[in-house]
């Protein structure tokens, strides 16, 4: 089975902080990283390889130069290969030409039985990618899958809901978008990382991908950016632990000492 | 200036590692039953750190001494107990192993060693043998196709633990160190007994105990390396073993900073933080200071390794200056935290414990300044 994993290198929101003056996002410093909900869906198809060791794991990002070094975390995690799709004539691409610019990769690595992808990136928070994806390579999509079982050219599925999940049975070759209940992400090893700098990254360009140029990038990108701000910042929740009974009195106190009720 | 983009990467991989397992919970429960967990033990071995450079072939990670240290150091920096579980198959156990084994113990050894599979402990020092190892009077007399070993061993790290030891005896009476022979010793064979664990200030997590031997048959196989070349065996792998206390050290000494500036941010006296007043300032700037130079000390001595260059004085003078500042360091971390610092609840106050050893063993500060003075000196 092949399966093509799409990956983002982001910045770790977490580690991120705003600029209490300006209120806008502190940027410089803030190591990058690949995108928690890409790890699960890598973690998934590296779980399928660990199940049948004919199984090929492919790589893909769309980025800058320095995304190398996330997909080289890929490969030490268990990867087979990667493939980085960079050019200038990509940058400042909205997720509408984002994912015409990965169909274009996946099609041209063709015979892909799964494409998976994380639910969404921690940056930009769309969760459009995926999809989008999966509809220009008319492909059956599902979002938020939390467990795959693969039986035969079928994937039997769980899509998360709020409370619960769906069962959905979905053909091959399919799309689908995982969330972190998918698989925590292995570590990596010594010897996969020693093996990750070995390996040669495949670099694709928009002229590998038969692409013109007024369908990449910002040309392509009907998205137009009103206004960024940053919301207000807002006091410090509280959590509550111990016994449900515990944590509804202590919840109840607190609201009637804030007359809420 | 020493890195590569890979090692960037295995650092990344340590600090991943060490920061997701061990978490406050984990180290006091390390702390309080003086046991390391078993489940963290073998994530360690699948994450590839007892075999960081030892061969892909025998299921290490062919990797190089610059990857020792960082992964030491990003460990060390959240367990120094941890740390010695990956200090011993990389090193002190594993150099000897891959440097003199034969093809069979590489396999029967060196593989489960790697692996996590079994524990190694390496029996030098003596009651009355420390930094004079020449002086141990542990013999091993030949008895047909088997050697007789009887004696004591003192302070063996994971002695109670191991399933296997180095011991290092006498097999000839006559010739001082030159007379000294290493055998591997399954510690289940009859007449193999350990002491009571050590009830340590430190390193608390690694059982220390020691190991009697009386009238143990060990087969002429088992001998690692060559008759009567134990020591010098022994002394090859001392540059990496000090290479790795560096490392401990820089690890420690960069834990007791990090807690330092965030807590001297956070601890208001007189009205403002006290990192706003110069004699804490000034005493982070010296700790900053010196944990840099000691950092440069110990990737330089690894790169000289990975190299194959003489590194011997540069891991004595890596192993004495990190393992000293480390040790001022941790002390003026608890200073900064005052009252504090002495309270077990700090993290400050065990590693200004778990630091003092390091200035002790692989050889004391005072032996380093033998080795350094004896090599400006010839």
């Amino acid at each position: 089975m092949k399966i093509v994993v799409c990956a983002k290198q982001v910045p770790d929101t977490t580690e991120v902080r705003i600029d209490p003056v300006k209120g806008t996002l502190i940027r410089e410093g803030v190591p990058s990283i690949l995108n928690p909900d890409d790890a699960n869906a890598l973690e998934a198809a590296l779980a399928m390889k660990d199940q049948n060791p004919d199984t090929e794991v492919i790589v893909v990002t769309m980025g800058p130069p320095q995304a190398q070094y996330m997909l080289r975390e890929c490969l030490a995690m268990g990867a087979d290969s990667a493939i980085l799709l960079s050019d200038r004539a990509f940058g400042g691409a909205d997720t509408w030409a984002t994912s015409h610019t990965i169909a274009a990769a996946i099609k041209k690595i063709g015979n892909v039985d799964l494409v998976l992808a994380g639910r969404q990136a921690i940056d930009g928070d769309t969760a459009q990618v995926g999809p989008q994806v999966a509809m220009r390579l008319g492909l059956p999509a599902v979002t938020y899958v939390q467990n795959i079982e693969i039986e035969g050219d079928m994937a039997k599925v769980q899509r998360q809901l709020e409370l619960g999940y769906e069962v959905i049975e979905v053909k091959l070759p399919c799309l689908l978008t995982a969330v972190k209940e998918l698989g925590e992400p292995r570590y990596m090893t010594i010897a996969g990382i020693v093996d990750a700098y070995e390996k040669e990254i495949t670099l694709w360009g928009r002229e590998d991908l038969g692409l013109d140029p007024s369908e990449c990038g910002l040309k392509a990108s009907p998205t137009r950016v009103f206004r960024s701000f940053t919301p207000p910042v807002k006091g410090k929740g509280e959590i509550f632990t111990g016994t449900a009974d515990g944590m509804v009195r202590d919840l109840m106190v607190r609201l009637k000492e804030k007359h809420y009720i | 200036m020493f890195f590569t983009e890979q090692h960037e990467l295995i650092r990344k991989h340590a600090r991943d590692f060490a920061e997701k397992e061990f978490t406050k919970e984990v180290l006091d429960e390390i702390e309080n039953t003086a046991e390391f967990p078993k489940e963290i033990f073998k994530k360690m071995a699948d994450a590839g750190f007892f075999g960081i450079k030892m061969p892909k072939e025998l299921g290490g990670g062919g990797s190089d001494h610059r990857a020792y240290v960082i992964v030491m150091e990003e460990i060390s920096r959240a367990s120094g107990i941890a740390s010695i579980y990956v200090s011993s198959p990389n090193s002190l156990m594993g150099s000897p192993f891959l440097m003199v084994g034969t093809k069979e113990q590489k396999e029967k050894y060196l593989r489960p060693m790697i692996s996590g599979e079994k524990i190694f402990c390496f029996g030098l020092t003596e009651p009355g043998a420390g930094s004079d190892a020449g002086g141990m009077t542990t013999t091993a007399v030949e008895d047909g196709d088997d050697y007789i070993l009887n004696g004591r061993k003192t302070f063996i790290t994971a002695a109670p633990l191991a399933d296997y030891a180095v011991i290092f005896a006498k097999t000839d009476m006559s010739k001082g160190t030159r007379g000294i022979t290493s055998f591997i010793v399954d510690m289940t064979l009859p007449g193999v007994s350990c002491g009571k664990p050590e009830d340590k200030m430190g390193m608390i997590g690694c059982a220390t105990s020691d190991i009697i031997l009386e009238n143990v048959r060990v087969p002429k196989s088992e001998i690692l390396g060559k008759l009567n070349r134990g020591f010098s065996t022994a002394m090859k792998t001392l540059d990496v073993g000090r290479i790795g206390v560096a490392s401990q050290a820089i690890g420690i000494a960069q834990a007791a900073i990090d807690e330092s500036t965030q807590y001297a941010k956070e601890r208001k006296q007189f009205g403002r933080p006290i990192a706003n007043f110069q004699a804490i300032s000034f005493m982070l700037a010296d700790m900053e200071t010196k944990l840099n130079a000691a950092k440069l000390l110990t990737y330089h001595a690894a790169y000289l390794k990975d190299t194959n260059q003489d590194a011997s004085k540069a891991a004595s003078m890596a192993k004495y200056y990190a393992s000293e500042v480390c040790n001022e360091i941790c002390a003026k971390a608890v200073q900064i935290h005052g009252g504090y610092g002495y309270i077990k609840e700090y993290k400050v106050e065990k590693l200004y414990r778990d630091a003092r050893v390091l200035t002790i063993y692989e050889g004391t500060s005072q032996v380093q300044q033998m080795v350094i003075a004896a090599q400006m000196l010839k």
